[in-house]
């Protein structure tokens, strides 16, 4: 089943085209990686999967949800669609447990106790039980992440999209971050991660999907893209970054 | 010093009504500043008409002006009428909801665009976002701003004994009128408008350092 479609999806910044003729899917519990050069539109169309960007044209369909109809609940089709940016973006106000629980309590009115009952079982997952009661300022930037993660699955999402999770993070900080993800594709969760880190999407990937200049250029299994790949660009992309 | 002394329980009732219409008009003026600055912001564009023809216009006009319009102006108006303690706190309102608007716009807009965005990727609506997220961490930021706008706006209170309002202003030239001792009941006055506002400064700060962002 199809959790993703994305057809012939184009968004421009006024004049400036970013994405320009898109077509994806992405099936149940599978495990996309998104790679490409900066500036491929990667991140953008990542960000067209839960319409924090408006979509110029095109149709993007979530979990049978058309989210480019302008009548669709999109707060509804956001809850079932996590995301984890770059920057973490966590409420610096709150601490950890308010952070994870605010949208639980606020948006799918759940009772205070269970939202923490939940937050609580969440945090030891990523790792991080001690930290409920911190304030993300006093947190490393791979703790930082985890959390924001476990914000992210809080709201039972069918759906994680990951916007370059461990690009702001001090090297010895990503494989924590990473293994929280990996065990996350492992217990089935629906996934695409735009990524910088290869081994990563080699490893975890059931597909890897190449962009550039706002089109994807190549897509397939993560040996044959790495191992094989077809294009030109995606050739020469590979070699500066394996 | 028995000048002082003596005129001191009148000057200190005068006070009373300076903080009454301070406290109702700074707390109308922050609804306003709020609501003006929520419309700037706000996508719909007869909403931005609104809020920045109001900005201008109050920020364009001198306060003694705007006090004179209200009270003298709109109630010269068939069904308009005013008693000047209502005309007085409805000045000092709208006057700082003016600025206030913009300091509280200014505030909304320093906070990162990633809060929004996560809070919204949550499924939070514009409005929760705004209530649980943005507008918690602006009001930190703008304490600062907030408390000069108040300091100047209980300044500006002291305009209000122009058109009656038996202020601490009005009251001291009662009592300069009284006593003949212009000097030692201005310098009184003053001292009391000093305490007040020191008081309400050390108040801000003390709100800085326990709301600190973390």
């Amino acid at each position: 089943m199809s959790m993703i479609q994305v057809n012939n999806l184009k968004k421009s910044f006024g004049d400036l085209e970013v994405l320009k003729d898109i077509n994806a899917e992405v099936k149940e519990q599978e495990v996309v990686c998104v790679i490409g050069p900066s500036g491929s539109g990667k991140s953008t169309f990542l960000r067209c999967l839960n319409r924090l960007e408006e979509i110029t044209g095109g149709h993007v369909i979530i979990n049978g949800h058309d989210i480019t109809d302008k009548n669709v609940k999109i707060n509804q089709v956001r809850q079932e669609v996590g995301m984890v940016f770059q920057q973490f973006n966590l409420f610096p106000h709150k601490t950890v447990l308010e952070n994870i629980t605010l949208s639980p309590i606020k948006v799918k009115s759940q009772s205070k106790t269970a939202a923490k009952e939940k937050a609580l079982g969440l945090l030891e997952k990523v790792g991080l039980s001690e930290k409920a009661n911190s304030y993300p300022g006093e947190l490393s930037g791979g703790q930082k992440q985890r959390v924001a993660i476990a914000r992210a699955l809080a709201m039972d999402p069918k759906i994680m999209l990951f916007d370059e999770p461990t690009s702001a993070l001090d090297p010895e900080m990503v494989g924590d971050v990473l293994e929280v993800m990996k065990q996350l594709a492992q217990e089935g969760m629906t996934m695409v991660v735009v990524t910088h880190e290869m081994g990563f999407a080699r490893e975890v990937g059931d597909r890897v999907i190449f962009m550039d200049g706002g089109f994807i250029v190549e897509e397939n299994v993560p040996h044959e893209l790495f191992g094989n790949p077809q294009h030109e660009r995606t050739k020469a992309f590979l070699s500066k970054v394996l | 010093m028995d000048t002082i002394i003596e005129a001191l329980p009148y000057l200190l009732e005068g006070l009373k009504t300076t903080l009454y219409v301070f406290i109702i008009a700074l707390i109308i003026g922050f609804i306003i500043g709020l609501v003006m600055a929520l419309f700037r912001l706000a996508p719909l564009k007869i909403l931005n008409w609104i809020a920045t023809f109001f900005i201008d216009a109050i920020r364009g006009t001198p306060f003694i002006v705007q006090l004179f319009f209200i009270y003298f102006g709109l109630n010269s108006l068939e069904w308009v009428s005013m008693d000047s303690i209502t005309a007085g706190i409805v000045t000092v309102a709208i006057n700082a909801g003016a600025y206030l608007a913009e300091i509280i716009r200014a505030g909304i807009m320093s906070i990162d665009k990633g809060q929004s965005e996560a809070a919204r990727s949550l499924g939070l609506s514009g409005g929760q976002n705004m209530r649980y997220i943005v507008l918690p961490q602006a009001f930190r930021r703008m304490l600062p701003a907030f408390t000069n706008q108040s300091i100047i706006s209980l300044k500006d209170t002291s305009l209000l004994s122009i058109i009656g309002i038996a202020d601490l202003t009005q009251r001291g030239e009662v009592q300069m009128a009284a006593t003949f001792e212009p000097f030692k009941i201005w310098f009184a006055v003053g001292i009391i408008y000093f305490i007040v506002i020191y008081i309400l400064s050390i108040l801000a700060n003390y709100m800085e350092r326990r709301f600190e962002l973390r």
